[in-house]
């Protein structure tokens, strides 16, 4: 392990590039975003993940100069942002209509940032050629907006904004407008462009998979919060709250009360069936009200009774067919339903388990996450 | 399939004859050779000539562009501001009643308008003249400009301009090299939509026009109380003329524009 990895979050002597501090975002009477703290760093690629009305876009607006700050200071670099207008900041923006100039040609789209600099003709001419080469459009250059696709368009305002070499670059759902098979190519595309050019980004987007396609690290909003910041693995494996657990992927949630045994906790959720077991580095008192989160691929479903501490009976409900896996929900005695997922690498044919069939869930001491409920 | 129906046919004769039997008569009687409009004597250009040589009417035709150009371009820039504040600007207090006073002149009747402007200019001791007639028709020309311009900026994207700023634009520029090219259409419709009201604006002239400012509506009132004259059939049929091919070419303009731009659109999908 030479290679050193890329988490200046976790690096004391990082200097963050942006720092909120105790922002608070009103409209009227509606509270925006309520008094957030936290860092981005340089060459982060940063997405703010939430569902629509969570606040991700009044965040981004802020960090464009589009909204004002109520409370608390947003910091670029150290320096305090709340006097600088939208045009006189080192951050540009690549907005969800892509919002390019349908009276403009392509060439004259990625040059306007640059003219309006008064830089030197020829420097504008190469750095625009520079622009083209990097997002594939020297074809295209002399073509309006109207006269090309979608993806094309998309990369256009991509090669806009990057024009001006901003410090941060905001991209506001680049790829919403994209059809699924597109856009898979241009998250890893956006992530290449990201890293030739070193530029640090900002994503707002509603779309988990997205977020953790491109992202060094993933925000989870609600409600004008941030719940948790952390990489994609951290969100996905170890979220910090019921809320987190919920919204990213598919998750079990099991409530009960806890007690502490060994180096984890029992968990009992309900008369009659056996407690539960997991490790945990979160200290709960006896008794302690709490919810375990499993996610469905770490369930394993067979038909006799595995030897291991979770195991669960109960009868098959209903079976999502998804093509590569099934997911299976199963139904307890309690009337609770468990999700398991299993990859489907036999065919069809050669499936063991159907509706209503008894089967066994298990998984490991490890694989579940208690939180506090 | 029969389309034409013998009470389609009809209906079409009627409803066109009604629309336009007056002005074919107009100009049938142009072309008479008789003085006397109601008799028909042969076929003839020469009021066409006299019209020419007739330095009244060439006067007042030349009083009545330079009004109508004047009035069009002040109620244009009048109206496009106006227009923007009122899209843009959201709900300030008092945005009904400012809305409701844009839009009243343009059911207010015109000799009220016309009264009130004369009244106006008497008790601040203005000559009344051409310059009189520019102000009261950019009065009343404007609101049709706000109209017309602010129906096209509801639909304006505003992240354009937003985009514009975020490139460095200040919001000067940002109207002057995004917002104002891609609403020209409909800014340039609003100016020719002033341009024709002021042209055959008979009452609001009246009011006030000065002794030295006579315009071709007013011209025409005027000599009509005289009698008709084949000279006014000639300049009204040169009048439908230049209203009838400014139209086709308008329409032609904007029907090229928006079938390059389907085919433009055509290309890009393939």
């Amino acid at each position: 392990m030479s290679q050193t990895v890329f988490e200046p979050w976790n690096d004391p002597q990082a200097k963050p590039l942006i720092q909120f501090k105790n922002v608070t975002k009103r409209f009227g009477d509606f509270t925006a975003i309520d008094n957030q703290t936290f860092d981005i760093y340089e060459r982060e690629f940063f997405a703010l993940l939430g569902p629509s009305g969570c606040g991700k876009t009044t965040m981004m607006r802020m960090l464009a100069g589009f909204e004002k700050v109520t409370e608390g200071k947003i910091l670029l670099a150290g320096q305090d942002m709340a006097p600088i207008p939208p045009n006189k900041r080192a951050v540009n923006m690549m907005f969800q209509s892509y919002a390019l100039f349908p009276h403009l040609s392509v060439w004259e789209n990625i040059a306007f940032g640059l003219k309006r600099d008064k830089k030197p003709k020829d420097e504008i001419t190469d750095r625009v050629a520079q622009m083209l080469k990097l997002t594939r459009l020297e074809k295209f250059a002399q073509r309006k907006p109207h006269q090309i696709s979608g993806g094309q368009r998309q990369r256009v305002a991509l090669a806009r904004s990057l024009a001006k070499a901003p410090k941060l670059l905001l991209l506001d759902e680049p790829l919403g407008a994209l059809d699924a098979k597109l856009r898979q190519d241009t998250q890893f595309e956006l992530v290449d462009i990201q890293e030739k050019t070193g530029t640090t980004f900002v994503i707002v987007t509603h779309d988990q998979e997205e977020a953790m396609t491109v992202a060094t690290r993933v925000a989870v909003m609600d409600d004008g919060k941030i719940m948790q910041a952390d990489t994609p693995a951290n969100i996905y494996e170890r979220p910090n709250s019921v809320y987190v657990a919920d919204f990213i992927g598919d998750v079990t949630i099991i409530e009960g009360r806890a007690t502490k045994t060994g180096d984890g906790y029992d968990i009992a959720f309900a008369e009659g069936q056996p407690t539960l077991h997991a490790e945990s580095s979160k200290t709960f008192q006896n008794g302690q009200s709490c919810h375990l989160a499993i996610r469905p691929e770490k369930v394993a479903i067979t038909a006799d009774k595995p030897d291991t501490r979770n195991a669960l009976k109960g009868t098959i409900l209903d079976i999502a067919y998804l093509g590569n896996l099934s997911t299976y929900h199963v139904r307890l005695e309690t009337g609770q339903i468990v999700k398991a997922q299993t990859a489907n690498t036999r065919r069809l044919s050669r499936r063991n388990f159907t509706w209503e069939d008894t089967v066994w869930l298990s998984w490991t001491d490890t694989a579940a996450v208690l939180l506090e409920g | 399939m029969r389309r034409v129906t013998w009470f389609n046919a009809t209906s079409l004769t009627l409803g066109f004859a009604f629309l336009y039997l007056p002005m074919v008569i107009l100009i049938i009687y142009s072309f008479n050779e008789s003085k006397l409009v109601t008799v028909w004597a042969g076929f003839s250009t020469k009021w066409y000539g006299e019209l020419l040589s007739n330095q009244s009417f060439l006067d007042a035709a030349w009083v009545t562009v330079k009004v109508a150009v004047m009035s069009s371009s002040i109620a244009t820039v009048l109206g496009t501001m106006a227009a923007l504040v009122l899209v843009r600007s959201g709900r300030f207090s008092g945005r009904t009643l400012f809305s409701g006073m844009i839009y009243a002149p343009l059911v207010m009747p015109e000799v009220i308008t016309g009264l009130s402007l004369l009244l106006l200019f008497i008790g601040l001791n203005i000559d009344r003249g051409v310059m009189t007639i520019v102000l009261a028709h950019t009065t009343f020309s404007m609101c049709f400009v706000s109209v017309v311009v602010s129906s096209r900026l509801v639909s304006f994207d505003r992240s354009l301009e937003e985009a514009a700023l975020d490139l460095g634009c200040s919001q000067m520029q940002a109207f002057f090299l995004v917002t104002l090219p891609i609403i020209a259409p409909a800014v340039i419709s609003g100016w020719l939509l002033a341009f024709t009201l002021s042209l055959d604006d008979l009452v609001i002239a009246s009011f006030t026009a000065g002794p030295s400012s006579t315009t071709l509506p007013i011209k025409i009132w005027s000599s009509i109380r005289l009698g008709l004259s084949p000279e006014i059939n000639a300049l009204s049929t040169l009048m439908i003329a230049v209203v009838t091919v400014g139209v086709i070419t308008a329409s032609l303009i904007s029907k090229r524009g928006s079938l390059k731009r389907q085919a433009d659109e055509r290309a890009a999908e393939t």
